[in-house]
């Protein structure tokens, strides 16, 4: 097996996910989009622990799982508690902060 | 890319056409989850991403972490998703303005990032063949998280502790 195929796929993954991060509107999309950008990054992790013969990477991998729990749990509740405040969660109408 | 051809002799034959589907069917759900009107459909596809990059953990001798990306991803995130998408609305089916107004400026970024990345991957990565090992046993990776990932360890547990009370904090009503 080619490490150029899990990276190559890491990277695809990667790039799907900031087009949705870049292009979706809606604050629970922009989440899921985060959620592939860190999976193509743990599937790079798992790839080179694999070609490395180390475990590190395996490690790094599980970091970033745990990681990305907390994130959704936070996100999800900045994204109620907007819904409840604005009755919308467009993020193109927060702009109270700009200048 | 001629390294794709030159490395055949020595490479796994199944595990390359698992590898090939698997990332077909992931690619085709991302993109779904990128570009379809209904928010539970794009839940559901990311689910069968999320099943896809567990699959592949296991193609890469990783059991222990396609074991917790099942647990974690698809057992409790997605549930946390499905949650947001019910509380923060009423609407069945199809939603207009899921995309912003300038979303069409992701797509030459996403290609430009794509073509990048995958020269940079392929000039310094292109004849590397992964070895064939078995899966790693799970004693050496508690071993390195009770030895010198240790510190990290703890930490992270502070980042879920705090996670928890923030997400409690923030959603409760009054």
């Amino acid at each position: 097996m080619l490490a150029v195929n899990f990276l190559l796929l890491g990277a695809a993954l990667f790039c799907i996910g900031v087009y949705g991060v870049i292009a979706r509107r809606n604050a629970v999309m922009v989440l899921m989009s985060i959620e592939l950008i860190l999976n193509a990054v743990s599937l790079n992790f798992v790839a080179f622990a694999l070609m490395s013969g180390a475990i590190d990477g395996q490690v790094f991998a599980l970091y970033v799982i745990a990681v990305a729990a907390a994130e959704v749990g936070v996100g999800l509740a900045m994204v109620l508690m907007i819904y409840r405040n604005r009755k919308s969660i467009a993020l193109d109408e927060l702009s109270e902060m700009k200048g | 890319m001629n390294a794709l051809i030159l490395a055949t002799d020595n490479v796994n034959v199944a595990q390359n056409v698992a590898f090939g589907i698997i990332a077909a069917v992931m690619i085709f759900a991302a993109l779904s989850v990128v570009t379809t009107k209904n928010v539970v459909h794009a839940a559901l596809w990311l689910v069968m991403v999320l099943a896809g990059v567990a699959a592949q953990y296991v193609l890469a001798a990783a059991e222990f972490v396609a074991v917790s990306q099942v647990l974690v991803y698809i057992g409790a995130v997605m549930v946390l998703f499905l949650f947001g998408i019910m509380l923060t609305r009423a609407q069945i089916g199809k939603e207009t303005g899921l995309n912003n107004k300038g979303w069409a400026l992701g797509i030459p970024v996403a290609l430009v990032l794509f073509g990048l990345l995958a020269w940079v991957i392929v000039d310094a990565f292109g004849d590397d063949v992964l070895p064939d090992r078995g899966p790693a046993p799970t004693v050496m990776l508690s071993d390195q998280f009770l030895s010198i990932y240790l510190l990290p360890f703890i930490a992270i547990s502070f980042v879920l502790l705090a996670a928890a009370i923030g997400a409690i904090v923030l959603a409760r009503k009054d």
